[in-house]
């Protein structure tokens, strides 16, 4: 597990970049170390806790390319104070970045099977790192499957490269959303019937499903009845955090510490957790 | 007594001890026996906690009070840093702490536990907490064996206690006769060899040992409740949609007392405030609770915004994945939680309650 | 030219009826295309066909006052549409309209009827088959219901 090098609980400062609103309610924002230095080395699927001075303190998932090093490159979706104070931010403000926390996303664990990725809404950013890091070593990998879902076409994250994508002879691409006018062509309906309709062998797949809980669950749920193992099937979970490091206590799920046990999990691990309420 | 505690005074220790304030035993700064609650007993029960006299001049005839000794080393309140505006820049300045040489006199072997527990939490994971090494670090101990257990104790129970066994500099049994009244006392560590030498002492006889050992035996046999911990995580992680959980929701006012006496709560929250012209920022760190209805708060509502949801995280985390965490119970038996609670919940009974009813 | 009959036999929706029920429905089933953009069907229409979709995708829509015709799910090869011809009042909850070049079967709501009357057997396998993916489909729109109000923090809070 990559930890950072300095003290923990002290931010280290960036500097604002290139803002981009991508829908509505999201932006993505880069970062550059104010000091001139790369960005410390981050594996895909881990997170930051991105402090702006006088606002407050959030977790954010990595959302960049972790061969890249020269920007931090964060999606935030505008829920709250800090995340709309992320949002507001000029070129050339200062953030505190604190990380990166938590485990990542399989991607040596999938060499030489097909790979399932599932990104439900805003659940495309955390992905995001693992894509560019799949996509980077394609000939290590088998069949890649990426299904997006959003609420509805505008919803929808990074629409200039899931187009690139969708082009590639490489890769298959499936889009859905939750409702649309007639001038949408695509899909429509629930991020689940894309699963059953995708093309990868489900004895030797590895998914990794990242959005709302109950998409996760439900699309983990269906990947399993196509008969991929519940432990070649990963989720990103999500709690309150405060410190990132293991000591608030916040982010307990069960026995584990999303901030250090995961945010990513086994489904088998997860299973008796998901169905029940107010865990 | 007074020639332990000077040898602690003259090493430069900030000795913190057992003292009566505001009709509780509290731990605070001593700075002589006087300070000591002699002849002060306790009786505790659920919700209820009185301060009685002793027929005899007992130093430590008491159980635990309302405060652990997790305050000192793990600060309710402590500042992590604070920032200055610069520009549309701003600087981080991290804390220099003044950290006390810190001596506890009078830590019981539950206690002992809780600070191992806690040592386990801050000193043994991916990261260590500064804040809890610098006051760990240089912490001299002088624990004692319990001579009467408390209304609400059972670290029998939890195989935490009554008889000290590990983690001490010094252990002290007090021992009362009609006409003596003397210490038996162990040496845990040479730094307690190395206090000890200032303290008149003669080699105890096995009479007086046997008398020592046996007034912890009692106690052992004494304890005011009891908990059953054969296979309790099982059956709590089993049992979460049982109705006594709905059950002790009804009387559950979520005050987070509980949390706040609990020497192995660890739980805290990070607030970040600035001044009213926005030039200044500090970064607070202070204990919180996972009773409080925002404790699970993200974006849109709580995750566990019913009081029985949060009792229940409470006690499945302090009894059962606590151990899958830790490696150990959470609980060391204190009965604390017993005593302060407002309305006087029961972890034993509640524990007790599921197991009765195992919907297996 | 494949027969009415094959081509019922090879749709997953009846890949599991035995070849007797098939010879009984192939009488009410014929062959129809529709354009892109045209409707198969409209809210409100007699409800008087069964149709299963060999080629393209159709979108259900529902007309949902200033916010004009909205999409609220695609069908694609391989999946049927349609269930209002089943029971009474016989009319269709909402309009199909073909997305993309669309080739279906469509088999006579009447027909089928009769001759799930005349062969409760037919018309045990048949509704059967329907409930199993009307099952899935209200789970899955249950699930794009609730996506819905997650999605949306203000409309949380007036849960």
């Amino acid at each position: 597990m990559i930890v950072p090098a300095v003290n923990p609980m002290v931010p280290q400062l960036y500097r604002t970049g290139r803002i981009r609103r991508e829908t509505l309610d999201t932006c993505t924002v880069e970062f550059e170390p104010e000091d001139g230095s790369k960005v410390p080395p981050f594996a895909s699927g881990q997170f930051n806790m991105l402090y702006v001075f006088g606002v407050g303190e959030i977790p954010v998932s990595m959302s960049g390319d972790p061969t890249r090093r020269e920007k931090l490159i964060h999606t935030i979706r505008m829920v709250g104070p800090v995340s709309k104070a992320l949002c507001e931010l000029k070129r050339g403000d200062s953030v505190g970045v604190r990380g990166p926390f938590g485990n990542g996303w399989p991607v040596e664990l999938a060499a030489g099977k097909d790979v399932v990725l599932v990104g439900g809404g805003l659940g495309l950013a955390p992905l995001r790192p693992a894509i560019y890091q799949v996509l980077a070593g394609r000939e290590k990998y088998g069949k890649i499957v990426l299904l997006c879902s959003a609420h509805t076409p505008s919803y929808l994250l990074y629409q200039r490269e899931l187009e690139a994508w969708r082009a590639r002879f490489d890769l298959e691409v499936g889009v859905i959303v939750g409702h649309a006018t007639s001038a949408w062509r695509g899909n429509v309906g629930y991020v689940t019937k894309l699963v059953s309709k995708a093309a990868f062998d489900p004895a030797n797949t590895v998914a990794m499903v990242c959005g709302p809980e109950v998409l996760m669950r439900s699309t983990a749920a269906e990947l399993e009845k196509q008969g991929v193992a519940a432990e070649h099937i990963f989720l990103s979970m999500e709690r309150n955090m405060k410190c990132g490091i293991g000591f608030c206590g916040h982010c307990q799920y069960g026995p584990y510490f999303i901030c250090k046990d995961g945010p990513v999990f086994q489904y088998s691990h997860l299973r008796t957790l998901l169905v029940k309420g107010e865990i | 007594m007074q020639h332990l505690l000077a040898a602690l005074l003259t090493r430069g220790y900030r000795v913190l001890g057992p003292t009566v304030r505001e009709n509780a035993i509290v731990y605070d700064t001593l700075t002589s026996v006087d300070d000591l609650p002699i002849g002060y007993t306790d009786e505790q029960d659920g919700g209820s906690y009185r301060l009685k006299r002793r027929a005899d001049q007992a130093l430590f005839g008491y159980a635990v009070g309302p405060q652990s000794w997790k305050s000192f080393l793990h600060p309710p309140s402590i500042r992590l840093w604070h920032a200055k505006r610069e520009g549309r820049s701003f600087q981080m300045i991290p804390e220099q702490q003044e950290v006390p040489k810190l001596a506890f006199f009078g830590v019981r072997s539950c206690e002992l536990h809780a600070l191992a527990i806690q040592d386990r939490v801050f000193l043994q994971g991916a990261y260590v907490d500064p804040v809890y090494q610098a006051r760990r670090d240089r912490l001299c101990i002088v624990a004692v064996n319990c001579g009467q257990a408390g209304g609400t104790c059972f670290c029998a129970s939890m195989e935490t206690g009554p008889q000290v066994t590990a983690g001490f500099d010094l252990a002290l049994t007090e021992v009362l006769q009609e006409d003596r009244h003397y210490f038996v006392i162990q040496i845990g560590t040479a730094a307690g060899a190395e206090l000890f030498h200032e303290v008149p002492y003669r080699e105890a006889s096995s009479e007086e040992i046997e008398r020592a050992e046996h007034i912890v035996k009692e106690t052992a046999e004494h304890m005011g409740r009891h908990l059953e911990t054969t296979g309790i995580k099982e059956t709590l992680y089993r049992n979460l949609d049982h109705p006594r959980w709905e059950e002790v929701a009804q009387r559950c006012l979520s005050c987070a007392n509980c949390t706040m006496v609990c020497p192995t709560c660890f739980c805290t929250t990070v607030e970040d405030v600035t001044d009213l012209t926005g030039q200044q920022a500090e970064r607070w760190r202070t204990w919180d609770s996972c009773f409080t209805a925002d404790f699970s708060y993200i974006s849109g509502g709580s995750i566990r915004p019913s009081v029985k949801a949060r009792y229940r995280q409470w006690m499945t985390h302090k009894l059962a994945t606590w151990i899958d965490q830790f490696g150990t119970s959470g609980c060391v038996g204190c009965g604390r939680c017993i005593t302060w609670c407002p309305v006087g919940i029961d972890i034993t009974e509640e524990a007790r309650a599921i197991a009765k009813e195992d919907t297996r | 030219m494949k027969t009415l009959e094959s081509i019922l036999a090879e749709h997953p929706f009846f890949k599991e009826f035995a070849p007797e029920y098939l010879q009984l429905m192939k009488g009410c089933a014929s062959n129809a295309f529709y354009r892109a953009g045209t409707y198969i069907f409209r809210e409100d229409e007699d409800a008087s066909h069964f149709y299963v979709i060999r080629q393209g995708k159709v979108a259900l829509e529902i007309s949902a006052g200033s916010l004009g015709m909205i999409t609220i799910e695609t069908l694609d090869a391989g999946e049927v549409l349609g269930w209002s011809w089943l029971f009474p009042p016989y009319r269709w909850h909402f309009s199909a309209r073909a997305v993309e070049p669309t080739r279906v079967t469509m088999l006579d709501g009447i027909c089928l009827r009769t001759k799930c009357n005349e062969d409760h057997d037919l018309g045990y396998e048949l509704v059967r088959q329907a409930a199993a993916v009307m099952m899935q489909r209200l789970q899955a729109t249950r699930l794009q219901l609730l996506d819905a109000y997650a999605y949306d923090p203000r409309a949380r809070s007036r849960l």
